[in-house]
């Protein structure tokens, strides 16, 4: 069960730790914990002038299903704003089966999360850091 | 005399599970022990010939209830080497501390201070930073040696005279470490200060002998312990209980009510308001009974043996560094390890895909994964039924981790 979890997608999502690191001078910084598994996500952007997204950085202390999301949402981000940010959101739920509804690249990677309750929240994490960024 | 694992893992029915075809290799004794069949065996009894509420009943049905649950009280107090009326039923080792803190912290006052250790369960610290809220007392702590330890050289320096107790984890739920009770009850006697220990991981492990521990109070879970969930155990000395005031007020734990004035009853029922977890409690004394019928000295030979094994084995692994005493000297069988590269929750959940269950994150020890400057451990907690078998598939699985997750 739990090899599929760590399908090659997912760990490759993680290994490229896009948007892995801090932002020099970021215009919004959040961290969000986990306190059930004590993990742990550091969000920077900077925006332009209408709330979209130039830049993102992110630093994660947790397990490799939250870096590969962290990675994801990176490779996302850059352009959108909030309500963009709520539409990748959509995706993610789909991914790990919380709603219905055709999967996306990069987040479909995360389907087989959708059998492991216990891991969606690691999933979950950089996108409420974000959310809390742009808030 | 060699350990008769064989036979202890056959009074477990849960351990001949098979899920997903592959067979269940149980290291998270120290989250959740299994139970074996006595106490489901005891449970049941209670549910299907004797259930009632306890106490007040004069029915047949009442009377049963009530000796049992009472039975159960003395095989927990036979366990512990103290008398049964020292014995308060709880439901778990958080509510029994919680209560400790509650009652036993009415009694101190602003200026008063509590003195922990940086390696403490969360139940350790946050039922007191609670207490120190309501009341003005200050908490001190005793910082972890590098090898996982209470450091106990810094005693003479935090303990003051204003330090009312000790509370301290008996086997710490991350590294395994024992501590040396007799050392910190012997300093503390020197201001006058109480000893609380912190049983969850020791208690399953075997009888203890309380007295002779010099300690003034002691709390265990029952689930832990090879019991039911749901109950846990506080002893305190039986000056202790009596000058103490309840913690929550209720049915049974009255002397006489009246609106304008109630009065309590002794202790322990003046900390058992409402019905007990009477089922539970009765598996629990069962439980008890069946670890004082087991050989420890074998059995902590077989889970040290386990130890060895475990640790040679890792040592092997590139990259895996284990938190906790190196030595098998005054430690018990919770080892807490990382592999480098891969975050503890990842290890877990490989383990998984091999039949293994172990803990990973930070076992409510948060400060002392901050000391460490850890995300988390993954954590083998071994009971007398664990065998070779569960130690090398668990070996596998970290291999396997340690080569396709870095």
């Amino acid at each position: 069960m739990s090899d599929e979890l760590y399908q090659d997608k997912i760990v490759a999502l993680a290994k490229a730790r896009t948007g892995a690191g801090k932002l020099a001078a970021p215009t919004r910084t959040a961290r969000r914990d986990n306190p059930l598994c004590g993990d742990r996500v550091i969000i920077d952007v900077t925006l332009d002038g209408v709330g979209k997204i130039v830049e993102i950085g992110h630093q994660v202390r947790g397990c490799l299903l939250c870096q590969a999301s962290a990675s994801a949402l990176a490779s996302l981000a850059v352009g959108r704003d909030a309500a963009g940010i709520a539409e990748i959101r959509h995706d993610a739920e789909r991914a790990i089966g919380r709603e219905e509804g055709v999967l996306h690249e990069p987040y479909a990677a995360f389907a087989p999360v959708a059998a492991h309750k216990s891991r969606q929240e690691c999933v979950l994490l950089p996108l409420e850091a974000l959310k809390d960024a742009l808030s | 005399m060699s350990f008769d694992v064989a036979g202890t893992r056959r009074q477990f029915p849960i351990l001949s599970e098979i899920i997903g075809g592959r067979p269940i290799h149980y290291l998270d004794n120290g989250a959740s022990a299994q139970t074996p069949l006595v106490v489901i065996d005891a449970v049941r009894k209670y549910e299907t010939t004797g259930r009632a509420n306890v106490l007040r009943g004069v029915h047949r049905l009442a009377e049963r209830a009530t000796e049992s649950y009472e039975t159960a009280r003395a095989e927990v107090a036979a366990f512990l080497g103290v008398k049964p009326m020292e014995i308060v039923f709880t439901g778990g080792c958080t509510a029994a501390i919680n209560l400790v803190a509650y009652s036993y912290g009415e009694l101190l006052q602003r200026g008063d201070r509590i003195l922990l250790s940086e390696l403490e369960h969360h139940s350790n610290i946050v039922p007191w930073q609670l207490l120190r809220q309501r009341s003005g007392i200050e908490i001190d702590m005793i910082p972890v040696t590098t090898d996982g330890r209470i450091d106990l050289g810094r005693l003479p320096e935090l303990l003051t005279p204003h330090t009312k107790l000790v509370s301290l984890a008996h086997i710490s739920n991350v590294t395994g470490a024992l501590l040396d009770v007799n050392a910190v009850v012997a300093a503390a006697k020197t201001v006058g200060a109480r000893v609380m220990l912190d049983g969850a991981q020791r208690a399953p492990h075997g009888p203890l002998d309380l007295p002779a521990l010099g300690v003034d109070f002691y709390v265990f879970a029952g689930h832990k312990a090879y019991g039911p969930n749901g109950v846990g155990v506080l002893w305190a000395k039986p000056e202790l209980l009596d000058a103490m005031p309840p913690f929550m007020g209720g049915g049974s734990m009255i002397g006489r009510v009246t609106f304008a004035e109630t009065t309590w009853a002794p202790a322990p029922r003046r900390f058992e308001a409402g019905t007990p977890p009477i089922g539970p409690a009765i598996g629990l004394g069962a439980a008890c009974s069946w670890m004082q019928g087991l050989d420890w000295t074998a059995a902590h030979d077989h889970e040290m043996a386990l130890v060895q094994r475990l640790m040679d084995g890792l040592q092997k692994i590139d990259g895996t560094q284990i938190l906790g005493p190196a030595s098998l000297q005054n430690r018990y069988p919770v080892v807490s390890f990382m592999l480098d590269g891969v975050h503890p929750h990842d290890v877990a959940q490989t383990l998984d895909s091999f039949g293994v269950a172990v803990r990973a994150g930070h076992h409510c020890a948060q400060p002392l994964m901050d000391r460490f400057d850890l995300d988390g451990t993954t954590r083998v907690s071994i009971a007398p039924y664990n065998d070779n078998a569960d130690i090398d598939a668990l070996l596998a699985g970290v291999r396997h981790a340690a080569k396709t997750l870095r």
